[in-house]
């Protein structure tokens, strides 16, 4: 098999507290998974389930209780494998001394980009998240939203082939949220590996070939975004207009829910096109017939019941 | 290293931007105050009164900045978390202590130069005789320079494993023991056991020497101060401020970000 971009083995964090530290709270159990490369991995999971946990591990900042991982076939103490990759850390903060310009233009010399190709580079970055009318604004005046977007410009800055970004949305209004979707398209694009964590699940069936779900610091499930939530369409939702008496259409329109002359009706995959029929020869007007599958976000509550049905265990085993 | 470097200047640019050379202005009325003071009193002992007190000025001045801003050079940066972003980045722990510490240490000698041409402006308005003290101060000041050094250094050690205001305290804590190492060393008593006269001993070797940098007494009278103890503090300095950082860095290295 080929180098995995991200390979994660048995992974464990504990963190000591209490008295001398003798207790401890297990963050991350035993994680185990692999991203591709060129792939976009979505990391999801509930409050405190353990996904910054996992990131500050990979990037270094935390290290292990147990377990390995490697990035790019690096292992993670190895200081090289930083500079293939990028990383936004979870409600990010800079030098709030700096200017955007200066921070980019920092972290740039850090990262050994020439002279010359530093300013050009600093610059398309601004421009690429949206800060060029910024640029000059030391970093203590920026919103939330605006300390996110540089955010996620230092992560991607010298082009690294592995970006982990941890809750790269949070923050920002719709049209950062945009903005940050097509930079991670534009990565995977130019054919770089993403993992990002997030809560918003939409954004996750949106971008990501495959999605990993984490409860109570355990992996629950990894798969493609739709083979994780079974594909398998529950059935036809049918939306249609009908302004005449009830006659023939009767039965059928008993089982739908009516707003005035609308009606909202799910019918099996299998009966779709007779009833069709069935409302077209009594002149309803069908105006949209969807797919209906359950979610992604009905999954992942799923799983976060079935973790808090069985919390009190849980809990006995993290004391 | 060349990232040591990086973070050092950045370092300093941020002392710059924080407003900590400000102090001058400090400094600045000090030794206003003093040239006026030496205008009331003074027959002859003018130069000592400037360099007195210029030299403890600039020595006061530069423990505050040292003790206050070296123990929150890498504890803050932990607590703000902008670090995060920086250590995702090919830049090793050790390498970020050493900026952290040199970005100040040049801070510190901007300051202490600035300090020392001020010191030197008043001299030389004052001056009538023909003696020169110049040479002199000019050791002191270069020895609070290398004090200053190992006082960052103990600051940022301890502010690696303790809160910013317990480093303060240990930092000032040793560096007051180390103005007393000689004393501690020849303590002799009858009701004090032979053991614990040992440990206050080996102690006395262990402690930053701290005396050793204090020349003012010499300086202010304008006696020459021997090559010998010039070449001695500056090996001491660097030799301590390298095992102290190297211990740092141990720690530093092991330390989950929190
Ligand atoms: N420094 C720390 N000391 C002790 N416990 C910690 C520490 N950091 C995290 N934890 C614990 O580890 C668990 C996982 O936290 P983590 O930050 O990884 O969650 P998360 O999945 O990122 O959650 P969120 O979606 O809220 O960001 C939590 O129970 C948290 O309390
Ligand atoms: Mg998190």
């Amino acid at each position: 098999m080929a180098t995995a971009a991200i390979e994660i083995e048995n992974l464990t964090k504990d963190y000591p507290f209490g008295f001398l530290h003798l207790k401890k709270k297990t963050s991350l159990e035993g994680l185990t998974m692999r991203v591709e490369e060129g792939e976009v991995f979505g990391f999801l999971g509930p409050n405190g389930a353990g996904k910054t946990t996992t990131i500050k591990l990979l990037v270094g900042l935390i290290f292990p209780t147990a377990g390995t991982a490697r990035i790019l076939g690096k292992s993670i103490s190895d200081i090289s494998m930083h500079a293939d990759i990028g990383y936004l850390p979870e409600q990010p903060y800079f030098y709030d001394y700096l200017t955007a310009t200066e921070l980019l233009d920092y972290f740039a010399r850090i990262h050994d980009l020439p002279a010359q190709e530093r300013k050009a580079r600093v610059d398309g970055m601004l421009k690429k998240v949206g800060l060029e009318t910024a640029r000059k604004i030391q970093l203590r005046k920026y919103s939330k939203g605006m300390l996110q977007r540089i955010g996620v410009a230092q992560a991607i800055l010298h082009d690294p082939k592995v970006v982990i970004l941890d809750e790269p949305m949070s923050g920002l209004d719709p049209v950062g949220r945009r903005e940050v979707r097509d930079v991670i398209l534009e990565l995977k694009q130019a054919g770089k590996t993403v993992l990002f964590s997030t809560h918003i699940l939409s954004d996750a069936e949106m971008l990501c070939d495959r999605v990993g779900v984490i409860v109570g610091g355990k992996l629950r499930g990894v798969g493609a975004p739709d083979e994780i939530v079974g594909m398998k369409a529950q059935g036809m939702e049918v939306l249609f207009e009908y302004a005449g008496a009830a006659g023939g259409l009767q039965p059928l329109l008993s089982k739908a829910t009516q707003t005035g002359k609308r009606y909202r009706m799910q019918v099996p995959e299998a009966d779709l096109y007779a009833t069709l029929q069935q409302l077209g020869s009594a002149g309803a007007k069908v105006l949209s017939v969807t797919q209906v599958k359950s979610t992604l976000e009905e999954y992942f509550m799923h799983l976060v019941e079935a973790d808090r049905a069985q919390a009190p265990a849980v809990e006995v085993s993290g004391k | 290293m060349r990232r040591a470097g990086i973070v050092a200047l950045n370092t300093f640019r941020e002392a710059v931007r924080d407003r900590v050379l400000y102090n001058l202005v400090f400094f600045a009325l000090v030794m206003i105050a003093a040239s006026i003071l030496v205008g009331q009193v003074s027959i002859g002992i003018e130069e000592m009164v400037i360099v007195t007190l210029g030299l403890s000025a600039i020595s006061v001045i530069g423990l505050l900045i040292a003790v206050f801003i070296g123990v929150g050079l890498v504890s803050k940066e932990m607590d703000k978390r902008t670090l995060y972003a920086l250590l995702a980045k090919p830049v090793r722990r050790w390498e970020l202590l050493l900026g952290k510490f040199g970005g100040l240490v040049l801070t510190l000698t901007v300051n202490t130069a600035a300090m020392a041409a001020g010191l030197f402006l008043a001299l030389s308005l004052v001056k009538q005789g023909t003696e020169h003290v110049e040479a002199s101060v000019l050791v002191a000041v270069y020895f609070i320079l290398l004090k200053l050094a190992l006082v960052v250094a103990l600051a940022l050690l301890f502010s690696c494993f303790t809160t910013p205001l317990l480093s303060i305290l240990y930092t000032a804590g040793l560096y007051i023991a180390g103005l007393f190492v000689t004393e501690m060393r020849n303590f002799q008593s009858e009701t004090m056991s032979r053991a614990l006269q040992t440990l206050l001993r080996w102690l006395s070797y262990l402690l930053p020497n701290f005396e050793n940098f204090d020349v003012m007494a010499a300086a202010a009278h304008g006696r020459a101060i021997p090559g010998v103890l010039i070449a001695q503090n500056s090996a001491y300095a660097a030799l301590y401020c390298a095992v102290v950082l190297t211990v740092a860095a141990a720690i530093f290295t092991r330390r989950n970000l929190k």
